[in-house]
């Protein structure tokens, strides 16, 4: 099942980022003078030229029309907070899923077809299997229904299909697969998204921290004995992360 | 051939709370103690800060808990069902390693009630012949409050145990809560400092006649000594508890009450990434004289002991003494045999709001923070449970455990997925509340612990296996608490809620965490054709077999239950140190 070493490129673009945070402060520039978001910024991997590790690049642009359409950009409307592409869930999907995310899980059979959701988790794929099977089946699925792929389709088309996905309208079992129906993979999918959009940017996801600062999430701070009987006072400092970025 | 190590007085299985608390009190004792723990090694170093700041890793990927790929177990709903393995994590997730669940648990740390203890009697005293379920196992616990209670006192030192006290010696206490069992002590430390949610709770519960108290805390409110020397620093209330290890050296654990000093005995040590597989009989299978394990280059060993704890997860413990031959297995059928009988869980629901005007600051918390009261649970005056035909209780309580955004609850009607999430994720993380109650769940004939037939670990030895549902007993009860937890909340007025209760026809669900409460199968009593363990937690059957823990409960109260598997540990241990280890043999007559 794995394809690539999972993890390097993400691996890769940190690297490249903690450099430039480095270079900065080896050319004397002081660090107050330089944006906090801006170093958040330059220590994350750019999506548009990030090459995924694990995911092939056509199921990697799929897993972009989808997480777009789960957390969308603000677009020209209100200023809300980033969308799933801005904060790049899709590198921490690619980290994950490749990486050793499900490795302990107990995979040993007799798998039954068909167990009571009540059981929870009784499918015989590790995460790996579940986005390749799932990204296929959706692909073809959206094919099938619209004559074109997934990523032509307009935002409401788009938000149709998700939601027929989601609630088996879209019947995976019926197109030859035996357990990952589709409520399946879009409640592994949409689970994974959110995990991506609101954990330590240090999974690849968050970038900027975006999402914490959108709900007033203050991050790794851990201390709050001074503000625990602060009661019904809005907390003032911006988040940090667990490798010390601030914002 | 297995290797073989050298002989020690008690080798103890499992290295979480009652293993540390065994292995220590036995060391000070003069004896020759080995733990062997499955996990890896973890001291409270590991886990400087900022590393458990993380809630992915440690909420979401279970960085400090058993890997299911090792340590699941099967559940089903009845004995016609066939088991099916967890094989991720769910309603429960039990811990890994020094400390055991130890290191990650939540601290609210809390005592039954003289009730709670003696519950088949009280059941008898108060309801008519044939009101409750006929299946139902309750049993009494058989020790008394008097037994129990320096015991409580004692542990709760070790923890720096934080809270308001409520039955001083009989005195009532204003502000702690008035249906406790009388203390011999004030607790050690005051109670944590109330969060806004905490205060808003306080007042209205106050107001409609109940008594709120704070959660008692093993996260310590002040610094503090314990009676092994070990400090604890004070709570800085990081938000990072339940689920997560201590960044702060300010939750009690094994790591910061107990092992530092354990270490310091030369009689005194363990081994880590090895795994117990079985206890050794003698021919006559009425004694232990050791136990195998797998080491972690995948050789077994023999330990060789003179007694044998079992102190992992309850149900490992269960197991462990099916896979070994320890006592009759119980059959559901027939209800006859002790090893595996009266299994029970607990319940959690409650009621969760929204306030649009309200900053709960819900990061800024210790994993206990909260208050609760518990007037609706089983004690001489409380009819409700005769009026509405269940017996049991609940503390009905509001707790701000973590405010960690993975999870954050939204309104009722907020969009699952899409800009009406991502707005709704903006406008209410930090202006929520909760209540939220944790119930009793009694002991029925059907649900017990097994062996399974078809799925094996990862050495190919069987499972255990969990047969239990929901009785219509703990479903009256979950009806009766949502109409409080519902009364509570038209009092606190939000601006929105959705209540999540269990119905008059749930099922058990594996997929939501509740607690990692699990407890009985291999219960205490006084009567070995109903109990696995007599009142020092010996074997009926293998006297120098003693098995600490939750499985040693015949039915679960509503109160926490580590307060209570340590203070047994230690009732079993003076015993066994005054008596045992002079004159080998039953410390109960049958």
């Amino acid at each position: 099942m794995t394809r690539k070493s999972g993890s390097s490129f993400g691996r890769r673009g940190f690297m490249l980022g903690t450099a430039a945070i480095a270079s900065a402060a080896a050319l004397g520039v002081p660090f107050e003078s330089v944006r906090a978001a801006t170093v958040l910024d330059q220590a994350a991997p750019d999506l548009a030229s990030y090459t995924p590790g694990f995911f092939t690049d056509a199921e990697f642009r799929l897993l972009c029309a989808i997480t777009d359409r789960l957390i969308p950009g603000d677009g020209d409307g209100e200023k809300i907070g980033p969308g799933a592409l801005e904060a790049n869930v899709p590198v921490f999907l690619d980290m994950q899923i490749g990486g050793d995310y499900g490795q302990d899980w107990y995979l040993k059979g007799p798998f039954p077809k068909r167990p009571s959701p009540l059981m929870g988790y009784q499918m015989p794929y590790l995460p790996s299997e579940v986005y390749q099977r799932g990204l296929k089946l959706f692909a073809d699925a959206a094919q099938a229904a619209h004559g074109k792929a997934f990523e032509d389709l307009s935002a409401d088309e788009q938000d149709a299909f998700l939601s027929d996905v989601q609630s088996d309208k879209v019947d995976f079992l019926a197109m030859g697969e035996d357990y990952l129906s589709g409520s399946n993979f879009f409640g592994q999918l949409w689970s994974d998204t959110k995990n991506g959009y609101l954990s330590d940017p240090m999974y690849g996801g968050n970038k900027g921290m975006g999402a914490w600062i959108m709900i007033g999430y203050p991050g790794a701070r851990a201390s709050f004995r001074e503000w625990v009987t602060q009661h019904n006072v809005p907390y003032p400092l911006g988040p940090v992360s667990v490798q010390g970025m601030r914002a | 051939m297995a290797i073989v190590n050298d002989e020690v007085d008690a080798v103890v299985v499992g290295l979480g709370w009652s293993g540390s608390i065994m292995a220590m009190e036995l060391a000070r004792a003069g004896l020759k103690v080995r733990a062997i723990e499955r996990g890896p090694d973890q001291t409270s170093e590991d886990f400087a800060y900022p590393k458990p700041a993380d809630q992915y890793g440690y909420d979401k990927l279970y960085k400090v808990f058993a890997k299911p790929a090792s340590a699941a177990v099967t559940v089903r709903h009845d004995t016609g069902g066939t088991a099916l393995p967890t094989r991720q994590w769910g309603s429960f997730c039990p811990g890994n390693g020094v400390g055991g669940a130890g290191l990650h648990w939540t601290a609210v740390m809390l005592r039954p009630t003289p009730t709670d203890l003696k519950l088949k009697t009280y059941a008898d005293e108060v309801y008519a012949p044939g009101q409750l379920q006929e299946d139902m196992q309750v049993q009494d616990f058989p020790v008394t409050w008097d037994e129990m209670e320096k015991h409580f006192d004692f542990f709760e030192k070790v923890c720096g145990q934080s809270g308001t006290t409520g039955n001083l010696r009989g005195d009532i206490q204003p502000g702690g809560d008035p249906f406790e069992g009388p203390r011999s002590n004030p607790y050690p430390l005051p109670a944590l400092e109330d969060t806004l949610n905490c205060s808003m709770f306080r007042e209205t519960t106050t107001k409609m006649g109940y008594h709120p108290f704070s959660n008692p805390s093993a996260n310590v409110s002040q610094a503090w000594t314990n009676p092994y020397g070990q400090n604890i620093a004070p709570c800085n209330y990081c938000g990072f508890c339940s689920k997560y290890p201590c960044l702060n050296y300010s939750k009690a654990s094994p790591q910061t009450t107990i092992l530092d000093a354990l270490k310091l005995h030369k009689n005194f040590d363990y081994k880590t990434n090895a795994e117990v597989t079985r206890v050794e009989l003698h021919d006559d299978g009425k004694t232990a004289k050791g136990i195998t394990y797998v080491d972690e280059t995948g050789q077994e060993v023999f330990q060789p002991a003179k007694m044998v704890f079992l102190c992992s997860f309850q149900f490992q413990n269960v197991r462990l003494m099916l896979l070994s031959g320890i006592g009759t297995p119980y059959d559901p059928m027939t209800g006859e045999g002790v090893v595996g009988r009266n299994y029970a869980f607990l319940s959690n629901g409650g009621v969760s709001m929204f306030f649009k005007d309200k900053e709960f600051n819900p990061f800024a918390t210790a994993g206990a923070t909260g208050v609760m009261f518990n007037d609706v649970s089983p004690r001489a005056g409380f009819e409700d449970g005769v009026k509405h035909g269940f017996l049991g209780g609940a503390k009905i309580h509001s707790s701000q455990s973590n405010g960690n955004p993975i999870g954050t609850p939204l309104p009722e009607g907020t969009p699952g997925w899409g800009m009406g999430w991502k707005k709704g994720m903006r406008d209410w993380y930090g202006h929520h509340m909760k209540i939220s109650i944790t119930t009793t769940c009694m002991s029925y004939r059907g649900n017990y612990v097994d062996l399974d037939p078809t799925y094996s670990d990862h050495l190919g030895n069987p499972m255990a296996r969990i047969t239990f549902d929901w009785k219509e007993n703990e479903l009256k009860l979950q009806q009766y608490l949502k109409d409080i937890c519902l009364k509570i909340k038209d009092q606190l007025g939000p601006d929105s809620y959705h209540a999540s209760f269990l119905k008059m026809d749930s099922q058990y669900d594996l997929r939501p965490y509740v607690s990692t409460h699990n407890v009985g199968g291999a219960v205490m009593g006084d009567d070995p054709k109903t109990s696995a363990l007599n009142k020092y937690l010996q074997s009926w059957d293998c006297h120098n077999v003693f098995v600490p823990g939750g499985n040693a409960f015949p039915q679960n109260f509503q109160a926490n239950p580590t307060d209570m598997i340590g203070a047994l540990t230690y009732h079993a241990a003076a015993k066994i140190v005054s008596d045992y280890v002079k004159s080998p043999g039953p410390l109960v007559q049958a």
